[in-house]
């Protein structure tokens, strides 16, 4: 279970406005965030991931306070180890597609599971550079759970996947998120997105 | 020929180009790293020797390390150390000299990457120096080559403030500009031309290799 309460000053373009959002996201539940751009979406998921701090604020997970600045609790991006799909994705242009996956962790295994999962077991020797779109997202994605993330934070993680591939993606990630029994968030700006994916969704970006 | 002063030139500019990278990298780190009225102070003090003329620096390095007075007495005294008239009082000066020709390009190259990347790394639970040694600095290869190689070739090529600093020592401080200005002093153009060849050959070649490496970098091999 996770309890958010926080409240952060954003700058937009039509001036400053308040990101607050007060919420209970079951444990093992999949929601989808949405809303409008620039109305804080990506800035709430790096709140939870520890890359932001928020004005005030608390984040219990599971039990653990993450944070809370009433009381100065402030764990670090490292500690609270969220698996993250940046918008950008965020992948290594140094490291090959397998480097990626050793960088996040030794299980072999498991390595070899995701792969073939992302359909990227034929590449495994490319850098980013040399991957399609659809291919560096899917990247950033095994990446994402490759440390077996108890919560998963994901930003656009499907955007430049065709129609067919993401739903064949989705239908394969559905299993994995219950066997890593992990709390999935997935931002998406369009509403109609995802659907048979997740349980809840959550409205971020003033009345509806 | 005397070629002693192209080697020192050339030991000089090895030791210190060693010891910028080694400070520097933290340095442009650190810099790079959001702003502060403390960061853009220290980073306008690195930048100084860039717009400073170089005997201005070399003149308070000679104050600020006479043996006579203040650090300097006191580094003689406690450590036996003298920087002035030495060869370490030139590694000293020309790693101040050429500090901003180190840390402004890894800085700049620092900046230029997404921070997503170095976010990315700290999710994956990598500490700050993981992060840096295994996503940022190989990401930043070809302007870590600049900074080196420019840093190296400046080092060459410093006149005004190792001869305040060092003066003209035969073996011990009389570097290749030095020696191309005593030269040209006695009339013996002769060496001067080959000290300035030699030393307009080491910096073309050098900067040369930049430009191929980093044209070679840049280039996809699929392309």
């Amino acid at each position: 279970m996770i309890n958010i309460h926080i409240e952060k000053k954003l700058k937009g373009y039509h001036g400053h406005q308040v990101l607050k959002i007060d919420h209970l996201f079951g444990a093992q539940s999949i929601t989808k965030i949405y809303g409008p751009s620039g109305a804080g979406k990506t800035t709430f998921l790096k709140i939870i991931a520890g890359l932001i701090t928020p004005e005030q604020g608390s984040i219990i997970v599971n039990g653990i306070t993450w944070q809370d600045t009433n009381t100065g609790i402030n764990l670090s991006p490292q500690t609270r180890m969220p698996g993250f799909v940046f918008q950008d994705y965020a992948l290594f242009p140094n490291m090959t597609v397998k480097q990626h996956l050793e960088y996040a962790t030794a299980n072999k295994e498991w390595i070899n599971r995701l792969l073939l999962l992302g359909k990227l077991d034929t590449m495994t020797d490319h850098k980013p550079t040399h991957l399609s779109g659809g291919q560096q997202q899917r990247l950033a994605i095994l990446r994402a759970l490759a440390i077996k993330p108890k919560l998963l934070l994901m930003d656009e993680p499907f955007s430049a996947l065709d129609p067919a591939m993401k739903a064949e993606l989705i239908a394969e990630l559905k299993p994995v998120f219950k066997e890593l029994k992990a709390t999935v968030l997935i931002v998406s700006h369009n509403p109609v997105e995802l659907e048979g994916l997740f349980d809840n969704a959550l409205y971020i970006g003033g009345d509806l | 020929m005397d070629l002693s002063p192209i080697w020192l030139t050339l030991k000089l500019a090895t030791v210190t180009t060693f010891f910028l990278l080694l400070a520097g990298l933290p340095v442009a780190w650190w810099l790079s790293k959001g702003r502060s009225f403390f960061k853009t102070i220290i980073e306008a003090i690195i930048t100084m020797p860039l717009v400073l003329p170089p005997s201005v620096l070399g003149f308070y390095l000679l104050l600020a390390f006479s043996p006579r007075h203040g650090v300097g007495k006191w580094l003689q005294d406690a450590f036996n150390i003298q920087f002035v008239f030495s060869f370490q009082g030139l590694v000293l000066a020309s790693f101040i000299y050429s500090m901003p020709f180190m840390v402004g390009p890894i800085k700049s190259a620092l900046q230029q990457l997404p921070a997503s990347l170095a976010q990315a790394s700290y999710t994956l639970g990598k500490t700050q120096w993981q992060t840096f040694k295994k996503v940022l600095i190989p990401n930043i290869k070809p302007s870590l080559l600049t900074a080196i190689v420019l840093t190296f070739a400046h080092t060459l090529g410093e006149f005004g403030v190792v001869l305040m600093i060092g003066g003209n020592i035969p073996g011990v401080t009389r570097v290749a500009s030095i020696a191309v200005y005593d030269s040209v002093e006695r009339m013996d153009y002769s060496s001067a031309n080959t000290y300035s060849l030699i030393l307009f050959c080491i910096t073309f070649l050098m900067v040369i290799s930049v430009f191929v490496f980093n044209k070679y970098q840049a280039k996809s091999p699929l392309e």
